[in-house]
């Protein structure tokens, strides 16, 4: 056997005598524990996530999550691009909110340039990132569904989400990792034809979710599978960091658009879905009340999209425009300079947070005055939010592991970046 | 956020609580407070804060200030959620001696986050209850995300070329004889 291979099978579980004197007070301690590998392809854990599960008979004593199969080292490749070259290789982290990871990344980048996103560019922003959280929890919610026995749900969220990538491929041109977002603004005005595609999307989305309730809300093995299974409260939750639907559904209405606006959020008027129990079905619950704020959102950003650039004038940030090239000296100065080297950012550290679809996705950049940053480092939420699987499960079926697991919504490309 | 003035005052109060050397210094840039620490007194210092409010440790993070000394870092990103204020604790220790004493008792989020600042650069959290690799393979050597770390190709390792592409690893235990007991940690 290699050393490898021995060393993988050392991984230390908890002590057995502690766990049967926790749990195991009345029960039949004489019942064998069995230890289980759950993955790293198992579907219903969502990528490759690997659980190591020790079980008593159905009931789960023990998850050890291991991760790290999809790490690609993305922080490491973003210490040695230009700034603006960093956005696409970030937004590959969380691959199902890439809006977001490129928002969190520019966010960081422009305040330490400090230069000014104009108006209409911050709402742009607002647009795609809401059609983004909504992508993404359609996502969570076919797959989730399909975990619990439901594939039909599957294939009506991905109808939903095929629309929204229809949309953004006619504003960036790509369906996922779109690098729609630029340090100062967005590449591009939208298209012609866009808002009114948006528009007949926007009337539609919401008695699509009436639709999906109506599957869903009443249905008897969904209440069955989510209801008061893995409760965790808002208290135990802050301990182990977790933020976004997870803590609300505890009743905390945490939201960073709400506590800390960024990018014109302030503007719009939206609700923040929050549960009692926290329980699964809380989870379910705030997800999906969360895409009706969203489509809200989109609703107002679209209506009072404001007139103007949709990307800051600034030329040391961004690129000039392509017409200008053929005519301004300048302008041809400024592509070379940005375009071969990149732009150069004052020395220092900021930490930049937004709200992902998963909780708190805080982008760290440090610059050394170089064109490269010298430290990008993100702030995933599934990454902190794993660390709760262990205690909603433990004590429970391992039935209810699967649907916590799916409820938690872990992206591993995310955790491992 | 804490003005200028405001981190002064924590500082301040800090310095009284904790003695004279436990904040190093305070930066104020970009609206966002940073108070350099102690490594010693980290536990001490976000026990203090957390009784001011900032009960939310939001993200710990490491960073590798080279060519600079003391080499490597350690951020803690504060939040006080009631007034939804942020304020960043930072140490710096050197890279022979890269030891921070961890929080994960008083701060179970750091859990994770500890492991992947060791993982990655090598920094020794003291007292935690699992420190192992946690995104690179259990016997990789190195910590990558160090500044002298090289980028560069390595070979991918699947079970037919193991034993040639990690020789120091996991090729030793190839030559291991049946009635030879295995050595423990003999790659590290």
């Amino acid at each position: 056997m290699s050393e490898y291979r021995r060393r993988e099978q050392s991984i230390t579980l908890s002590p057995l005598e502690q766990q049967l004197g926790e749990h195991g007070e009345g029960e039949d301690t004489t019942q064998e524990l069995l230890t289980l590998n759950f993955g790293p392809h198992h579907p219903a854990t969502h990528g490759v996530l690997r659980l190591i599960v020790t079980l008593q008979g159905e009931i789960v004593r023990d998850v050890k999550p291991i991760i790290g199969y999809v790490h690609t080292g993305i922080e490491k490749t973003a210490e040695d691009k230009a700034y603006w070259k960093v956005i696409p290789v970030i937004e590959r982290m969380d691959y199902l909110s890439y809006y977001f990871n490129a928002m969190a990344f520019c966010g960081a980048v422009e305040t330490l340039i400090e230069v000014e996103v104009p108006k209409r560019a911050q709402y742009l922003r607002v647009i795609h990132l809401e059609l983004n959280r909504i992508m993404s929890h359609l996502v969570w919610l076919g797959t989730s569904a399909l975990d619990l026995g439901a594939i039909s749900m599957f294939w009506y969220c991905f109808r939903e989400r095929e629309k929204i990538l229809d949309l953004f491929e006619m504003s960036s041109g790509a369906r996922m990792h779109t690098r729609y977002f630029q340090v100062g603004g967005v590449i591009e005005d939208i298209p012609r034809g866009f808002a009114e595609k948006l528009s007949g999307f926007l009337e539609e989305m919401p008695s699509r979710i009436d639709q999906y309730g109506a599957l869903l809300n009443r249905n008897e093995i969904v209440l069955h599978r989510l209801r008061d299974t893995c409760p965790l409260d808002a208290e135990t939750l802050l301990s182990l960091g977790v933020t976004g639907p997870l803590l609300r559904a505890a009743g905390n209405p945490w939201d960073l658009r709400k506590a800390a606006p960024y990018s014109s959020y302030d503007d719009f008027e939206f609700k923040i879905p929050v549960g009692t129990k926290g329980d699964n079905y809380d989870r379910y619950a705030c997800r999906l009340a969360e895409m009706y704020e969203s489509v809200k959102i989109v609703k107002q950003a679209l209506a009072g999209l404001p007139e103007g650039p949709h990307i800051t004038e600034d030329r040391k940030v961004a690129l000039p425009p392509r017409h200008e090239l053929a005519t301004s000296m300048e302008a041809l100065i400024h592509h070379f300079k940005l375009v071969t080297e990149g732009m150069r950012v004052p020395p220092g550290e900021v930490y930049f947070p937004i709200e992902s679809p998963r909780g708190e996705l805080g982008c760290f950049v440090r610059s050394d005055g170089s064109s490269k940053p010298a430290r990008v480092h993100m702030r995933d939420p599934s990454f902190v939010n794993l660390q709760a699987t262990a205690p909603a499960v433990k004590g429970a079926y391992i039935a209810d592991l699967i649907a916590t697991l799916a409820m938690l919504d872990p992206i591993l490309g995310g955790i491992d970046r | 956020m804490p003005d200028a003035t405001g981190l002064e005052l924590i500082a301040q109060e800090l310095r009284e609580a904790e003695g004279d050397d436990a904040v190093l210094s305070t930066v104020f840039f970009r609206g966002r407070g940073t108070l350099e620490v102690e490594p010693a007194r980290i536990g001490a210092v976000l026990a203090r804060l957390r009784k001011r409010g900032y009960a939310f440790l939001a993200s710990v993070h490491g960073v590798d200030y080279y060519p600079e000394e003391p080499r490597l870092g350690v951020h803690y990103e504060l939040l006080d959620m009631s007034s939804v204020d942020r304020v960043t604790v930072k140490l710096r220790v050197p890279i022979d001696a890269p030891e921070v004493p961890s929080v994960t008792d008083a701060w179970p989020t750091a859990n994770h986050q500890e492991r992947e600042i060791y993982d990655m650069f090598g920094v020794v959290f003291t007292g935690h209850p699992d420190l192992r690799r946690i995104l690179m393979p259990e016997d990789y050597e190195g910590h990558p995300q160090r500044r002298d770390f090289p980028i560069g190709g390595e070979p991918v390792i699947f079970t037919y070329n193991e034993h040639d592409a990690n020789p120091s690893g996991a090729g030793r235990a190839g030559t291991t004889g049946a009635g030879q007991a295995p050595t423990p940690g003999a790659a590290r």
